[in-house]
């Protein structure tokens, strides 16, 4: 049990060892073991990026739907509002066209009717003059007397 | 039980605690019994051929992991290696709160080191001591009873001696390089009792003086004995169990369990005290 040159084989294995371990042995496993954390924490930093790419890009394409289905609305709107102008316009412009015609009609009717009076009333005062030159016979002039057939035609 | 046994099993137990020893005498390279007039310059052959051998697997074990070791997917071994040396760095960044290199490798090296000497204790007591009887019977011609295997080298106070000396000489060394000489020796004069006054400074210091020396001393002679006295202690009972007979069969396996504890926690202590005692060293403020 007694100290002995033991002691000093033993210092010298121990020395030997720890400086064995210090050069060849903890450096690599240790490089690795941090190159790892390395790894894992970039990997999960790159995720955490990637997960909020993914949000940023939903929210975007969210935006995009909603902008695009309002853009829609709107030229269906526009569309509709136009539609309707339109056949205002041409509702209008057919009654315009119906009472120029109608009127157009009733302008010739009344010139035809007028004409047709005249005409009616031409006849008549020759009718008129034919027949009192037939009841007066040879007595009454018709050349005297045509003022007061020409009052009786007007007061036709 | 009569005289002859008593005498037996007392020599059994005798023949377990000795060493094989080889020293030079005037009669050339001796063994053993020869030795015991050589003094200091007796080497125990057993005790540095089981150290160093347990230390070589350690190095080889580590070592040709540290070759292999990647930084992708670690191999079940690697996994291994790698916990045991994140444990060993986050106690040794957990206490020793300086740079060093050395520290950590130091520590590593103690604990696995440790560990695996003291594992040798649960090696059945009678196995390799027989073993190596009979090879001495046949091979080297010597009765068995003269061939003596201790193969728990941290039963051998020379071993355990050794790595306490090797921690104190860092823990000196350290003391010195951080603080230099004469820090170190104002570390050692001038605490625990100090004041102002030069005159009644000067009357302390061999006070001073005594008190840090037991203290520094005190150091490596606790590691030293701690651990040689836990590990003596368990094989002597693994020996005296051994010594009964029959019975020792479930006694062997209860104390085998409890011994379990014993070899992993002294070789934890062991390598967390010269971490705190080398902290202790590096640290400027007494």
């Amino acid at each position: 049990m007694n100290l002995n040159a033991t002691l000093l084989g033993e210092l010298i294995a121990f020395a030997v060892f720890v400086l064995f371990c210090m050069k060849f042995v903890w450096p690599p496993i240790m490089s690795a073991i941090e190159e790892r954390q390395k790894k894992i924490a970039d990997g999960l930093a790159a995720s955490d990026r990637a997960e909020k790419d993914l949000h940023l890009a939903q929210e975007k394409a969210k935006e995009q739907l909603i902008e695009a289905k309002q853009q829609a609305a709107e030229i269906i709107e526009q569309a509709k509002r136009r539609a309707g102008s339109i056949v205002e316009s041409e509702t209008q412009r057919a009654h315009e066209e119906r009472d120029k015609i109608i009127s157009a009609g009733q302008v010739e009717v009344e010139a035809e009717r007028n004409r047709a009076k005249e005409e009616l009333r031409k006849q008549v005062s020759t009718l008129a003059v034919l027949g009192a030159e037939r009841i007066l016979a040879r007595e009454i002039d018709a050349q005297a007397h045509s003022d007061i057939v020409e009052k009786l035609v007007a007061e036709l | 039980m009569a005289a002859g046994e008593e005498l037996t099993l007392s020599s059994h137990i005798q023949h377990h605690l000795t060493n094989a020893k080889v020293c030079t005498t005037e009669a050339g390279v001796s063994f053993n019994k020869a030795c015991s007039e050589a003094g200091f310059w007796t080497w125990h052959i057993d005790t540095l051929a089981w150290s160093i051998g347990l230390g070589l697997i350690f190095l080889w074990l580590f070592r040709s992991t540290a070759k292999k070791a990647t930084s992708g997917v670690p191999g079940k071994f690697q996994c291994f290696v790698e916990i045991v040396i994140d444990f060993v760095a986050s106690n040794v960044k957990d206490t020793y709160h300086g740079k060093s290199k050395l520290i950590a490798p130091l520590a590593l090296t103690i604990f696995i080191w440790v560990f695996l000497m003291n594992l040798m204790d649960l090696v059945p007591v009678d196995f390799l001591p027989a073993f190596a009887g009979v090879v001495g019977e046949t091979v080297f011609n010597v009765p068995a009873e003269k061939v003596y295997m201790k193969i728990v080298p941290t039963t051998d106070i020379n071993m355990t001696a050794a790595l306490a000396l090797g921690v104190f000489l860092l823990m000196i060394g350290y003391s010195i390089r951080i603080k230099g000489v004469s820090g170190f020796i104002k570390e050692l004069t001038l605490h625990p009792f100090s004041t102002n006054n030069t005159v009644l400074q000067i009357i302390l210091i061999p006070f001073n003086l005594l008190l840090e020396l037991i203290a520094l001393i005190a150091k490596p002679f606790s590691l030293a004995l701690r651990l040689f006295g836990n590990l003596y202690a368990g094989e002597m009972i693994f020996i005296l169990i051994g010594a009964i007979g029959l019975l020792q069969l479930p006694l062997h396996f209860v104390w085998a369990v409890f011994h379990i504890l014993v070899i992993v926690l002294q070789a934890f202590v062991f390598m967390m005290l010269t971490i705190v005692y080398l902290s202790m060293a590096s640290s400027d403020n007494h």
